[in-house]
């Protein structure tokens, strides 16, 4: 008897589970629903290229080895953990969020729920407190993903006896031996990250995915803004654009510069000016389009032009 | 003498996959696992030790089996139970309490006869592996 790609070939057969032999790629593309979640990436996150592309081959390489599994092809288990490296701003939090539905969807991780720590949810304060500390959380992320955000401040090289490395031996054992169970992401500031895995060599060839997030172009930070206004029911005036222009442009050359965070501060910074603005006038009618804009002054107000030569 | 306590003793020992499964619909309905060992197998002794703190907050049952290994490495020859406690009420209260780990050997009970006032008897039950010292009671040292 044989399987062919019918509806049947997902449930096993009476006589016990037959290998299938063949499958439609598509269908099985658009069971798990990945091309929902990979299109939403593409339109909500701006630019990303390199990003993009490299989620794009973890689901499909995802997409094969489920396949394969069903096929009787077995394999070990995929490594998926990965470490995002990046600037200040450049969507590191969000893919990860993205990222957990995928593996959710595709069936490597059974829950999906993301758990978002930093130094201080792993690290104890004394002796004996940390390792209870680690497991708790690994506990609560099991079945999802562990995000672990700034992950290089797990490591104190000037202080030998710091704690951070028996969290960090934790983490390691259970990233190799429950590799089905979790799976990690690590985040952090490029080179920081750098020394933080030049120092635990371990961490390095435990995470099979070094994805670096590349800073945003200013076309891309400009059609960020306007996307984050749109969320928010706002819009840039003809004249504000043009002045958002100039602004992304000096700003850029400041210190301090977080890439698409630093824009959604100046946008709740702009809001403020436009409702003083409109404020400063109690006797009008304003109407929802005066409410919903932002003009050029609410721009040109920021301390980024007065400080430009 | 095979010891009958809580759901599921009466069916051959769970595995692992099992435990599991059972584990996932307690925290499906919200409840907290907790990990309990003692080596005292008297029926009426119900304040087992505790392995941690009751498990709060998880959502896969793989946290849980990874303190029952624990725990199995250090108590593997003593009886280890789980209880799932449902705080929806406004306090704990056990929903499902079942056997998980039980020592290779278990000696079993016998039964003594107090004579008292009269031709008097008074029954009671005593495990004849709480005849040594805690600790001991199923080997070891």
């Amino acid at each position: 008897m044989s399987v062919s790609a019918a509806p049947s070939a997902v449930a096993p057969a009476a006589g016990g589970p037959l290998p299938i032999e063949r499958v439609d790629l598509r269908r099985e593309f658009n069971e798990v629903g990945i091309g929902e979640v990979l299109d939403q990436l593409d339109r909500e996150l701006i630019g990303l290229k390199p990003v993009k592309t490299r989620i794009r081959e973890i689901a499909s390489l995802l997409l094969i080895e489920r396949i394969r599994k069903r096929m009787g092809l077995t394999s070990e288990v995929p490594t998926l953990h990965m470490s995002f490296t990046g600037n200040p701003g450049t969507g590191k939090t969000t893919v990860a969020l993205r990222i957990a539905s995928i593996l959710h969807k595709l069936g490597f991780v059974r829950r999906g729920q993301v758990v978002s720590v930093t130094r201080d949810e792993l690290v104890g304060q004394y002796i004996g407190h940390t390792a209870p500390k680690t497991k708790e959380i690994l506990k609560k992320a099991m079945g999802g993903v562990l995000f672990i955000d700034e992950a290089y401040y797990l490591h104190r090289p000037d202080n030998e006896r710091d704690y951070g490395q028996e969290a960090i031996e934790i983490l390691l054992q259970v990233m190799e031996s429950q590799r089905e169970d979790l799976v990690v992401i690590l985040a952090g500031y490029g080179d920081r990250m750098d020394k933080f895995f030049g120092s635990n060599p371990g961490f390095r060839s435990r995470i099979a995915h070094h994805i670096d997030f590349p800073d945003y172009a200013d076309d891309e930070l400009l059609a960020i803004a306007e996307l984050m206004l749109g969320d928010m029911n706002y819009k840039f005036s003809a004249d504000a654009r043009a002045a958002f222009v100039r602004y992304i442009t000096l700003r850029k050359t400041q210190p301090l510069f977080s890439n698409a965070r630093s824009i959604r501060n100046a946008l709740d910074r702009m809001r403020l000016r436009q409702a003083n603005r409109l404020v400063a006038d109690l006797d009008r009618v304003l109407t929802a389009d005066e409410i919903m804009s932002l003009e050029a002054p609410d721009v040109l107000a920021s301390r980024v032009f007065s400080n430009a030569p | 003498m095979r010891v009958t306590q809580g759901a599921f003793s009466f069916l051959p020992d769970l595995t692992d996959e099992q435990i599991s499964a059972q584990v996932q619909y307690c925290l499906g309905k919200g409840w907290a696992v907790n990990i309990e060992f003692t080596d005292d197998p008297h029926p009426r002794n119900t304040f087992w030790e505790m392995w941690g703190l009751p498990m709060f907050d998880l959502r896969d049952a793989a946290g849980v089996l990874m303190e029952l290994n624990e725990c199995r490495k250090v108590y593997g020859n003593s009886y280890i139970r789980m209880s799932a406690f449902d705080s929806s009420p406004g306090w704990e209260s056990v929903r499902l309490s079942f056997l998980v780990n039980r020592p290779k050997d278990e000696p079993g009970f016998r039964l003594e006869r107090h004579e008292v006032e009269g031709r008097n008897i008074r029954y009671t039950t005593k495990s004849y592996a709480t005849d040594r010292p805690e600790g001991i009671r199923y080997g070891g040292k």
